[in-house]
């Protein structure tokens, strides 16, 4: 049986891994092999990098920690940031990594994650979206994430994009809900579950991590494929082979 | 010993030769027939779809050499689907090395396509190729098209309904999963590949 996925994100802005609160203010935690490698010990499942600058610089991820990375570690990964073509992410995959995800620049140019699927197979694209419930009570996605001072909130409605990405070639689907990113209140579980409604991909839930209990939650309410936090494993407060035993204890089918 | 990596243009073969390299392996990557040939064991990765892998082999000239290799082959992923006969995928005719054919996974609900993440290995034939796996060990799978569990298996696994996850007919084996990403279990494998 096909194993629910713990996975680490490491927001990495040059060269070293990052953390900030609702997307803001960024704190260095740590190098990115040495995490990797800490994460990989520790039974992650896959790891997701994100280069938080690179999008809104208009730049590309370097790709010399890619490298690295794939070097190092034996288990899958997954690189964000700036890839705005087929170009690019031919270079970061042959980098080695294991999957290329877009957000800003799918937004920009959505026939980019079709040009992605029919070059490497829609089983390599993965489409980031954030995403933030606004006035009128409906999700939005937002656009430029990485730098407070550039993001944008478009009219597209969330599960409209979702639906979209799909369509066009979209193998897996990460909803960053930006509302409880951060706060550890647990998962946006009402919007998860709406977007698993209509996601025949691969769904990873992000934002809002803050106990085991949440994680629990997530899988078992919103029946999300993965679940994707970044404070409280590199605080240690969460320790994977905690939350992995307390999960298979909860009867979700976790890798141990 | 003298491994190469079959360089078709995939994507993985980074992550395949660093996997070697962790093991005391170097592995060539090479499109050369003269040096495809001369190897002890050869290599197929892939990632991406079976046309263009197809199209590459073809532009390659290396369709024919794949298929007179005596010695132990192994395809990874696309590269183990691109050794069967055909596939749903574009109807594309493959190299037909190992007698099956690969499907995509049919909608069932509940089983996302593609299935993509760690699931556990059901040992179905003794193989040396298979040696120190336990039952139950879970590899990691990114897929949208497989090959049907049968005589070739070696090992099985199950996503809404069993297919081939290891093969082996004569020299040519393949694995449906990334041995390169899965951990302790992939590293065990790739062993046993290189000391066939």
């Amino acid at each position: 049986m096909l194993s629910r996925r713990i996975v680490p994100c490491l927001d990495v802005r040059d060269g070293q891994v990052v953390k900030g609160v609702r997307f803001r203010d960024h704190v260095v935690v740590g190098e990115i092999v040495e995490l990797a490698l800490r994460y990989r010990d520790e039974g992650a499942d896959e790891l997701v990098f994100y280069d938080i600058t690179a999008s809104p610089e208009g730049r590309r991820v370097d790709r010399d920690w890619v490298e690295r990375v794939a070097r190092e570690i034996d288990i899958p990964f997954c690189v964000a940031g700036g890839i705005r073509s087929v170009d690019d992410a031919r270079e970061v995959l042959h980098a080695g990594a294991d999957k290329v995800s877009i957000n800003s620049p799918a937004l920009e140019r959505p026939a980019l994650v079709g040009e992605l699927a029919d070059a490497f197979g829609v089983q390599c694209v993965v489409v980031g979206v954030d995403s933030l419930r606004d006035d009128d009570g409906e999700w939005h996605v937002r656009q430029y994430t990485g730098d407070p001072s550039r993001t944008r909130a478009l009219r597209k409605p969330t599960l409209e994009w979702i639906d979209e990405v799909q369509q066009l070639g979209a193998g897996e689907i990460v909803l960053n809900c930006m509302g409880t990113d951060g706060v550890r209140r647990g998962y946006d579980i009402e919007q998860l579950k709406a977007a698993r409604a209509l996601s025949r991909v691969p769904l990873v839930a992000s934002g809002g991590a803050g106990t085991p209990a949440h994680f629990v939650e997530v899988f078992r309410e919103a029946d999300v494929d993965a679940a994707l936090a970044a404070s409280v494993f590199h605080s240690g407060e969460i320790g994977i082979p905690a939350l992995k035993k307390e999960l298979r204890a909860q009867g979700i089918e976790v890798r141990l | 010993m003298r491994a190469v990596l079959v360089d078709a243009g995939g994507t993985n073969i980074g992550s395949v030769r660093y996997a070697l390299q962790r093991l005391g392996a170097d592995a060539e990557l090479t499109s050369d027939a003269a040096r495809i040939r001369a190897a002890s064991h050869v290599i197929l990765p892939g990632v991406g779809a079976a046309g263009p892998g197809m199209r590459m082999l073809r532009e390659a000239g290396l369709v024919d050499i794949i298929r007179g290799l005596t010695q132990p082959v192994l395809g990874v992923c696309l590269g183990m689907q691109l050794l069967c006969e055909w596939s749903e995928e574009a109807n594309t005719e493959c190299l037909g090395v190992i007698p099956a054919t690969v499907r995509r996974f049919a909608d069932i609900p509940g089983f996302r396509v593609p299935h993509m993440g760690w699931n556990g290995l059901r040992l179905t034939r003794c193989h040396p190729l298979v040696a120190g796996v336990r039952e139950g060990d879970a590899a990691y799978f990114v897929h949208s098209y497989a090959v049907p569990d049968g005589d070739y298996s070696l090992a099985a696994s199950e996503h809404g309904t069993p297919f081939a996850a290891v093969v082996a007919a004569g020299n040519f084996m393949g694995m449906q999963f990334h041995p390169e990403r899965s951990g302790a279990l992939g590293a065990q494998l790739l062993r046993n590949f290189l000391s066939l």
